[in-house]
């Protein structure tokens, strides 16, 4: 029963309505200028941008496998049941690991503040787990961001991509990429002209490091046998090469 | 008040010891650096990550994490090594080097620590990974045992100011204790200094392939050793110079040995991994990755050559120059995976800010100052020079 958003750059008319309800419901300040900043920041958690004569959303794509969650050292990012992957800022240490690990670029930082938080969109969390529908999607006219089900909004992806095969490239963004999303885009043109990541692995990002990771205890106990033994060893054959010489002096 | 103190102690003692300045004017620039880095550390405070660096949203780490962590790690690997050469395998004529290495392992881990209170965000909050666990995180690794591995040297260090201050009791528990605890730090620097390559195979679409491999942790592993070795004949040139006093050539030629092997091993590794990638072709596309990775490889190719020679490792400026060009060479690697290579993948050129220089400048400055002032006071180089023998 994973939570998804499903945004359809062919219905997008660009009227920001989505970031004005984002804004609000992140109490952030909102007027032309930011609504002219076609950029995800700390103070603007979603963003429309213009691709020629086609739109296009950022916002977090809160992935089934989040890199973020996986490399944040205090766990303070997490994928929840639900869908969202969630931000508990009195857990993060401002290592901003999570930036740099993130394939879509997301997390942004308040670099101007004393006590910096990391900034992204949590798919409005507390909203959703009432059953309501993400600000964004509640705010938008045309029905091109809607919240649901993930395997519905798949479901309804195809569909529409089915009924009109002429006005849709035919794909769906976020299935695959890094082991799927929860935000999925459909277009009318390939998906790298809407300025999204195309060349992105189809495995979750987290296995690469896991593997490295899950050595460790090998590392430590072989580590130690090892070490430990060699110490024995060279240590033994002092002793013995001591011993003999006492033995040899002895006997004279 | 420990400033002023450490300042009066000091200095006035470097005019009365034997040995020559080797920078003129190293006192004024100690100085200046210093007063540089408390002035960065007050707008930092103050104003925040952004008015002291060039940071931004798709570039969030850059010279601190890439210099004074990653590189700044790397530099002090000589004291797990040396710790492992002489405890573990039993090499005891190493041992004259030892206690340097240890220091300079010490110094450098506890000034990885200022420059991570430099650069994170939260730096009032940088023991929450003591208690907010998250096993799948490199990072929480790291940091774990780079808190560890610090106790270690800690432990490790302090016979020498026991030694010092003629207290006994804890000289005796830490001999006792000894064998577990040198092999606690070799195990533990096993894991972090191969973790910090680790971090960034989460980045495989970042990272420029010319660096980005499944064997970063293997490469980067390899690499600490060599870089800890070439920083243990670079710690005796230069301390045989400030301090006046002969240079363990023979001691040296050994460890340059073993650095040759080490290099050609960690070069052909490379080579071969990026030839079974694929990616050997990338060396001859004209673009700045490549120049840069060319750069960086002869900086370690070349020395691993000449450390073949029969004269170059018994010819002091000659392994001087080598291990010289061994540091350069890790430090161009761990900035190129860091910064130079992450550029075209984050779609971001990044100059660090001078406030940024400047610290890292500072940091370095300090970890000198700091390494001389201990070697005047304490028993770093004493108990070399009374068990080594004349050099024939």
């Amino acid at each position: 029963m994973s939570q998804a958003i499903l945004y359809d750059s062919t219905l997008c008319i660009g009227c920001r309505e989505c970031e004005k309800a984002c804004a609000a419901r992140w109490k952030l300040p909102y007027n032309d200028k930011i609504a002219a900043e076609e950029k995800i920041s700390a103070h603007k958690l979603t963003a429309i941008q213009t691709h020629g004569e086609h739109y296009s959303r950022r916002l977090c794509m809160h992935c089934n496998e989040p890199a973020c969650a996986s490399v944040c050292p205090v766990g303070a990012l997490n994928k929840t049941a639900l869908g969202p992957v969630v931000y508990d800022e009195t857990k993060c240490i401002g290592c901003r690991y999570c930036m740099l690990a993130c394939p879509f670029q997301v997390p942004t930082y308040e670099w101007s503040s004393r006590t910096p938080r990391v900034r992204k969109c949590d798919m409005c969390y507390d909203r959703r787990k009432a059953g309501l529908p993400t600000a964004c999607a509640e705010a938008c006219p045309t029905g091109a961001t809607i919240s649901g089900d993930r395997e519905q909004l798949i479901a309804e992806a195809k569909r529409r991509v089915a009924d009109k095969p002429d006005q849709y490239y035919n794909r769906i963004y976020g299935i695959n990429e890094v082991g799927g999303t929860s935000v999925l885009f459909l277009s009318a043109v390939p998906f790298d002209q809407l300025g999204l990541k195309t060349r992105l692995p189809k495995e979750p990002l987290p296995q690469l490091t896991w593997g490295a990771l899950s050595l460790v205890p090998d590392v430590v106990s072989a580590g130690g046998v090892l070490l430990g033994g060699i110490w024995w060893i060279t240590h033994r054959r002092e002793e013995v090469a001591a011993a003999e010489r006492g033995e040899k002096e002895g006997k004279k | 008040m420990m400033a002023d103190r450490a300042k009066t102690m000091t200095f006035p003692n470097t005019v009365s010891l034997p040995g020559v300045h080797r920078l003129p004017f190293w006192t004024p620039i100690f100085w200046v650096l210093m007063a540089g880095g408390a002035y960065v550390a007050y707008l930092r405070l103050f104003r925040g990550l952004g008015a002291v660096t060039n940071l931004s949203d798709p570039f969030p780490w850059g010279l601190w994490i890439g210099f004074d962590v990653l590189c700044g790690v790397g530099l002090a690997a000589g004291g797990f090594t040396l710790v492992a050469v002489v405890h573990i395998f039993n090499l005891k004529r190493y041992k004259p080097i030892l206690r340097p290495a240890i220091l300079t392992a010490f110094l450098g881990y506890v000034l990885v620590v200022v420059a991570l209170l430099f650069d994170l965000g939260r730096p009032d909050r940088i023991w929450h990974p003591l208690v907010m666990w998250n096993p799948h995180s490199v990072m929480f690794e790291v940091a774990w045992c780079v808190m560890l591995y610090t106790s270690v040297l800690a432990l490790e260090f302090v016979p020498a100011v026991c030694e010092r201050f003629g207290w006994k009791a804890p000289l005796n528990v830490l001999r006792a204790i000894s064998i577990p605890v040198v092999i606690l730090g070799v195990i533990l620097s096993t894991l972090h200094q191969s973790s910090l390559g680790s971090l960034y195979l989460i980045v495989p679409e970042k990272l420029y392939p010319l660096w980005y491999t499944p064997l970063m942790p293997v490469l980067f592993y390899i690499s600490a050793i060599c870089v800890g070795v070439a920083m243990t004949i670079f710690e005796s040139w230069h301390s045989s110079r400030e301090f006046g006093r002969h240079i363990e050539m023979p001691l040296l030629s050994g460890m340059a040995r073993l650095l040759a092997v080490l290099l050609s091993m960690y070069i052909a590794l490379r080579l071969m991994d990026l030839f079974q990638r694929g990616g050997l072709g990338l060396v001859l596309v004209p673009r700045m990755e490549t120049y840069l990775w060319l750069l960086e490889m002869s900086l370690l190719i070349v020395p691993a050559l000449l450390l073949y020679s029969y004269r170059v490792r018994h010819s002091a400026p000659a392994l001087y120059a080598c291990s010289l060009m061994v540091v350069f060479g890790f430090i161009a690697n761990r900035l190129n995976v860091s910064v130079t290579g992450m550029e075209a993948g984050l779609g971001v050129h990044y100059v660090p800010k001078w406030t940024e220089v400047t610290v890292t400048l500072a940091v370095v400055a300090l970890g000198f100052a700091i390494f001389r002032f201990a070697a005047r006071r304490l028993p770093i180089f004493e108990s070399a020079e009374l068990s080594q023998k004349p050099v024939p």
